[in-house]
């Protein structure tokens, strides 16, 4: 049978690439580009994957099954790296028994991230071997030969993708069938290797430098990293999607394409420069090859005309290079100017979205209607200040609605509203996190709240799901990563757990009760919780019949496009609702804040129109 | 066939992605080399999102340069003009003759773009610029949401598939039970792009 081939974006390739290299555990908490990595696997019925509560918990599940001898893949995003650093730290000290992949979804361009830091340090960092992969066919190849490595040195290895990477779709030849490796031991008792006290560390501190040592001469002879003889002219060294785009812009050029980005082939380096009359290096975002290339001695430019700050693409090498000398008399392309300013279509929550009745009741609040104008805001106190988190709720922070001050990482609202509140008293600090986010990473902040007195309102935006990433499960859903029943965590019992008293649960729909719960709720001196609940509007089985506005109530007053939903649209001054965007009844928000009652269903008001 | 750059533009939810999933698809029926990638930010929905499709017989970037586009699928107007630089002289441009206003312009904040200062943006490199009514087309056909693969039927006469290669591409990404009324509006599509061009005299 010929070998059939696929199409396949990064992130599945990946995925199959490690089910064929005999993976047994996958473990991941969902999270932009990376999260397909999970979902993919996870449909494959013979190996066990979860999504683990958080990155940090999702390294240690992956490192104890390959201390078992199991080989283990646990992926995330670049910032998941960070709440996932201690264990990986960790990890690269005792090394495994099977072999551990880590893989980091970079976000070069930031499409979906709050910075776009460069992973590729984490590898120096943790002295542990990292693999760069360019398209679908090589994540595919290098997972394999990731597992591989990872046993032969007995260390994790990084695996570094992209958003331009693991959100790609290119041809994949893959293996017939998945291989398992023959199963080694289960955990044997190995204290000087698995327990880091400090006698012991210093001990494996030695063994991760040798090992090093051994990496790096390994690198020079690894067998993915490739050189492409084309003109000596000139050399180009670079890696991941940089390739790609360099690849067309110097047709007949020579490469050295690393696959293996850390630690660095240095023989295979020098000779290639030595051949070449002009050495580049173009990569995304830091030097990190050019720096070490250049503590090798060796010239080579690459910051000084490649960018640090972006995405790369084929224009911005293309223009870069010419501006350097280095296309010489290549024709110009044409160009046309880009369009005028064009109105810009910001992501948005959909309508019938949980959180917007919460942050409208936040923005339009005593409090903050004062100080609505942005520059208003910038001079004055703050009367109400809104600490914010990672989720779709962070685009509450855009106008009309404007009810976000802060987002910083994954659970910080809570911890930066305890911070505010003791050395604001003058001002009310309201934190809003998300369920999943909650349970992430706010639980211990929550804890250092009730501990230390925050004097703090915590929102937790209660939707059953990470709905930002696609609507993947987690602690409080009951639902597994291979859609397995399990228990479900109960938020207000948890909060309760903690000895909070004042834990109101709210419907996410309903405006009154949310106003007068923010109002006791604020008014109280101790902490307290309000839930919010309601469902992902995108999950709704089917809408039900849409509002309309009633044109002879409406006086145009504007106040439910403060909702900022994408449902309510106004033309030549008239207020309308898109039909094909309400889901009615679901939500009905703008009908409960409209003081002339303009708002109804359509078949209340008779304007039946599509 | 050289190389083959299509652009897929439109907004989060209208179904830019089942669009270029059925012509990358199609590509890998056709033998072709492909690279494929999709910019969605953090668009749920309503957000504007654009898809490259690349197909040739080696295609390294999945990034079109800008200036090299051959063929043009819009499924909003707007996102048409936002990305109109990237044609290449002589590009194909099917435009769904559809409007989706951002919040900005119902808000009054911003002006949308009249339908003369979009055409003229998408022909300062082309003059094979067609609006297509999609949507209400597809609709009259019995299901609106079709109206991309109806699209797909508009830009099928400038691609080097056949038709039952088109036809099994939707088979595959589209629900079983609607797959008869995807090929049905792709057939549709095809012919209205004909019809137009026959009346130009440009066929």
């Amino acid at each position: 049978m010929a070998q059939m081939i696929r199409l396949l974006s990064g992130n599945e390739a990946l995925a199959l690439g490690a089910y064929h290299a005999g993976v047994e555990v996958a473990t991941a908490y969902p999270g932009t580009p990376s999260t397909e990595i999970l979902e993919a696997i996870a449909r494959f019925g013979d190996i066990y994957a979860e999504w683990s509560t958080n990155e940090k918990v999702a390294m240690e599940v992956a490192l104890g099954a390959a201390y078992a001898g199991a080989r283990s893949l646990v992926s995330m995003k670049h910032v998941g790296l960070n709440v996932a650093s201690d264990p990986f730290m960790a990890a690269s000290m005792t090394g495994v028994s099977a072999g551990m992949v880590v893989i980091s979804a970079d976000d070069p361009g930031i499409h979906s991230s709050q910075n776009e830091q460069d992973n590729r340090h984490y590898a120096r960092l943790a002295k542990v071997p990292m693999l760069e992969p360019s398209d679908s066919q090589e994540a595919y190849d290098f997972i394999a030969n990731a597992f591989d490595t990872s046993e032969r040195f007995d260390t994790p290895v990084l695996v570094r993708s992209t958003t331009r990477i693991s959100h790609s779709k290119s041809l994949v030849k893959p293996k017939e069938k998945r291989t398992l490796p023959s199963r080694k031991s289960p955990f044997r008792c190995q204290v000087e290797k698995y327990v880091m006290v400090p006698a012991y560390a210093r001990l494996r501190h030695k063994s991760v430098e040798e090992r090093l040592v051994e990496l790096a001469s390994y690198a020079d002879n690894f067998p993915l990293n490739k050189v492409t003889w084309g003109s000596r002219r000139l050399g180009v060294v670079t890696s991941g999607a940089a390739y790609q785009y360099a690849r067309e812009v110097f047709p007949t050029a020579s490469f050295l394409k690393l696959a293996m980005v850390y630690p660095l082939p240095e023989n295979l380096i020098r000779h290639f420069a030595a051949q070449v009359k002009r050495l580049v290096v173009i990569e995304e975002l830091d030097p990190f090859l050019e720096e070490s290339i250049r503590a090798l001695g060796i010239k080579i430019i690459g910051k000084e005309f490649i960018p640090r700050i972006g995405e790369l693409n084929p224009e911005i090498i293309e223009e870069k290079s010419r501006s350097i000398g280095l296309l010489g008399n290549t024709p110009l392309r044409q160009r046309v100017e880009l369009p005028p300013q064009l109105p810009k279509r910001h992501p948005r929550l959909c309508p019938g979205c949980p959180h917007t009745g919460i942050l409208f009741v936040l923005s339009s609040i005593g409090q903050r209607t004062k100080t609505a104008k942005s520059e208003v805001r910038a001079t004055e106190e703050l009367g109400l200040i809104i600490t914010g988190d990672i989720g779709c709720y962070t685009l509450g922070a855009y106008p009309p609605l404007s009810a976000m001050d802060t987002c910083a990482c994954m659970g910080a609202s809570i911890g930066q509203a305890i911070g505010i509140a003791k050395t604001s008293p003058a001002s009310k600090v309201v934190a809003v996190i998300g369920d999943s986010t909650f349970l992430h990473s706010g639980v211990t902040p929550l804890l250092d709240a009730v501990y230390n007195q925050g004097e703090i309102t915590v929102i937790i935006l209660d939707n059953r799901t990470t709905a930002m990433t696609g609507h993947q499960d987690h602690p409080g859903t009951g639902v597994s990563a291979q859609g397995k029943e399990t228990k479900a965590i109960q938020i207000e019992d948890l909060v309760r757990g903690m000895g909070i008293s004042e834990v109101r649960v709210i419907d996410a729909f309903e405006i009154k009760k949310l106003r007068s719960a923010l109002k006791d709720s604020l008014s109280s001196p101790d902490l307290s919780v309000i839930i919010v609940r309601g469902a992902c509007s995108v999950r709704l089985p089917r809408h039900s019949e849409p509002m309309g506005i009633d044109t002879k109530k409406c006086n145009q007053c504007g106040v439910c496009l403060m909702l900022g939903c994408p449902a309510l649209q106004s033309k030549g001054g008239q207020v309308y609702i898109d039909a094909t965007l309400c889901v009615g009844d679901a939500c009905a928000i703008c009908r409960q804040i409209c003081a002339r009652q303009a708002i109804a269903l359509q078949s209340e008001i008779g304007a039946i129109k599509s | 066939m050289k190389k083959l750059d299509l652009l897929i533009t439109g907004v989060g939810g209208q179904g830019v992605i089942l669009a270029s999933n059925i012509i990358s698809e199609a590509a890998l029926a056709a033998g072709y080399d492909i690279k494929k990638t999709d910019t969605l930010g953090m668009a749920q929905r309503g957000g504007s999102v654009l898809s490259h499709v690349r197909i040739g017989r080696q295609v390294y970037s999945p990034l079109i340069k800008e200036g090299d586009v051959d063929i043009m699928l819009a499924l909003e107007k707007l996102e048409a003009a936002r990305w109109s630089h990237y044609l290449r002289a002589g590009a194909i441009a099917i435009v769904n003759n559809h409007t989706l206003p951002p919040p900005s312009v119902s808000l009054g904040n911003e002006q949308y773009p009249t339908d003369t200062a979009i055409t003229e943006l998408l022909k300062r490199r082309s003059g094979y610029v067609y609006f297509i009514n999609a949507t209400s087309r597809a609709r009259e056909l019995g299901n609106a949401r079709t109206f991309n693969v109806f699209l797909l039927g508009c830009i099928s006469p400038f691609t080097p598939f056949r038709i039952s290669v088109w036809k099994g591409a939707i088979a595959r990404c589209v629900p079983a039970k609607v797959e008869k009324l995807n090929h049905a509006a792709f057939d549709e599509g095809r012919k209205e792009i004909r019809g137009i061009r026959l009346r130009q005299g440009s066929m």
